[in-house]
């Protein structure tokens, strides 16, 4: 379905990628410290607890920052944007923004974003994220 | 460790530099290792220590005919020699070896015998960042900048006089691969790579090597160089994933390895005579100044601007053209520390006047491993 270079599941991020496929994206939190993190591990990554847990995240996001890389990548054409976001919970992400020139005038740091979530294989949902539109702003939810 | 107890006896660069495509890899390490052996007076039976990346010391060892009582093979990245430096001078005053070999040979252009570049679809960057379209540095080095220009009102143009003042150096560096002037106005009309990175802004991509051999303070006068001793190191890691870096405006990695550096050697910022910051983008430098503490957060394009790291400069930086012009294997941080030796040494084809402390400072990964080493041309 796509050229683009396919995560190979592991034990530890199961839940994350089960959670992209059916529309939600899932975050950990420890028990202990409260500490909301992001790749996912088994353990909390500031206080080693591991009474750590799976929930679902608002998908709600800012622009933290980005390039738009220019150059022919398998997968992409480009000019495309390589971006990291700041998740509403506080970890930070590596995706694409979609939906969006892809241009240094329309991708505005700070923008407001939400989550949308990209089927590339059988097994493999990513998530990509767009600007916040007025009629999301209340529901908000990554679907 | 004592400041200055363990000296650098010997340096050298591969005999050719740039476009090297009649040389493997493991060759390439060969050659600038015994170039240094020369430079030094001794011959591979003299080493009893090893250390290099790209290649593993067993690759090394065997080709050059060493038996080695200790190797080290940290593969961090660029600033990979910086740590073997560090690791060589506790090696050394622990008595597990008397004479350190430090080899780097990358066939980054020709790419004869090089190991093919991956990332593995199960590691975390590879589940995590791979299926975002990221291809090479130039797509994950430069992700943090956006966020740094902004917070300090940094422009692109201040971006750009990096590139433009380093090729003043290279200008004065024989070996350098690119010494015609530029402008900020050339910076900035080059080909886009990755905005807002344009070509002049990235670095280059060469074959070439370079080898260090050190050993204890005593040994060290009785050879036919110099000594270059050693006042102290630092080294940390952060993150494999340049998405994790805690602060986009700041290396954590440069901060602890750069503390510890000048704290163990004893020195304060105004001791300084030549830094080196490893310079595979045009904002390193700039990350390097402020988290190694020359200049207060948010004003290292401002001191760029001012012409301070430029010749006739207060704090000559990258005086050999950088990564951005001398040029770029891959793991640059062994030629860093090569010109910190000949600057040391007075042997440079820049040569800063008298340089007695000299400031090393590597970068391996994205942001992700750093290796800082303060030189001297004296004991303390």
């Amino acid at each position: 379905m796509s050229e683009r270079p396919l995560p190979a599941i592991t034990p530890e991020t199961r839940h994350f990628w089960d959670g992209t496929q059916t529309g939600e994206l899932r975050l950990q939190k420890c028990a202990a410290c409260n500490h909301v993190y992001f790749p996912p591990r088994p353990f909390c990554p500031k206080c080693a607890s591991q009474d750590v847990r799976v929930f679902r995240a608002s998908g709600r996001a800012t622009l933290h920052s980005y390039v738009i890389h220019h150059r022919p990548v398998p997968g992409f054409v480009p000019p495309y944007s390589i971006a990291v976001v700041e998740l509403e919970e506080g970890p930070r992400m590596m995706t694409n923004i979609v939906e969006i020139e892809q241009t240094p005038e329309a991708l505005q740091l700070d923008m407001q974003l939400e989550v949308v979530f990209q089927r590339i294989s059988e097994e493999i949902s990513l998530p990509l994220f767009r600007p916040l539109g007025p009629s999301s702003t209340s529901s908000g939810r990554g679907k | 460790m004592k400041p200055g107890s363990i000296a650098i006896v010997g340096a050298a660069e591969t005999t050719g530099l740039g476009v090297i495509p009649d040389m493997s890899q493991i060759q390439l390490h060969a050659d600038c290792a015994l170039n240094a052996l020369r430079d030094a007076g001794l011959k591979p039976s003299d080493i009893d220590g090893l250390a290099c990346a790209g290649e593993i010391p067993t690759n090394v060892a065997h080709y050059l005919g060493i038996v080695p009582t200790w190797v080290d093979g940290t593969a961090v990245g660029g600033c990979s020699f910086m740590l073997h430096a560090r690791h060589a001078v506790a090696a050394i005053s622990a008595g597990l070896c008397k004479t350190v070999l430090i080899t780097h040979g990358e066939s980054g252009r020709s790419r004869i015998g090089a190991q093919p570049r991956s990332i593995l679809p199960a590691s975390l960057q590879g589940q995590f960042e791979a299926p975002f379209g990221i291809y090479g540095p130039p797509t994950m080095f430069t992700i943090p900048v956006l966020r740094y220009l902004k917070t300090y009102g940094v422009t692109q143009e201040q971006l750009a006089m990096v590139a433009v003042v380093q090729r003043e150096w290279a200008a004065r560096n024989p070996r350098a691969m690119m010494k015609d002037p530029i402008t900020v106005a050339d910076v900035l009309n080059s080909k886009m790579i990755a905005y807002p990175f344009r070509l002049l802004m990235c670095c280059l991509v060469t074959d070439g090597g370079g080898a260090l051999i050190l050993t204890s303070a005593e040994r060290a006068k009785d050879f036919p160089q110099k000594p270059v001793y050693i006042l102290g190191t630092g080294e940390s890691v952060e993150t494999p994933m340049i998405s994790q870096m805690a602060d986009f405006t700041s290396s954590r990695a440069f901060r602890v390895a750069g503390k510890t550096a000048f704290d163990s050697a004893g020195i304060r910022h105004s001791d300084v005579d030549h830094l080196m910051i490893y310079d595979a983008f045009a904002h390193l430098p700039l990350y390097g100044l402020e988290d190694l503490g020359f200049v207060g957060r948010g004003e290292a394009a401002a001191f760029f601007g001012a012409r301070h790291t430029a010749p006739g400069g207060k704090l000559p930086l990258n005086t050999n053209g950088g990564g951005l012009s001398y040029t770029h294997t891959g793991m640059y941080g062994m030629f860093a520390l090569q010109e910190s030796v000949r600057q040391v040494r007075g042997t440079a084809s820049a040569q800063v006047k008298d340089v007695q402390v000299a400031v090393c400072h590597g970068v391996g990964g994205m942001f992700a491993a750093s290796g800082t080493v303060v030189m001297a041309d004296r004991q303390p």
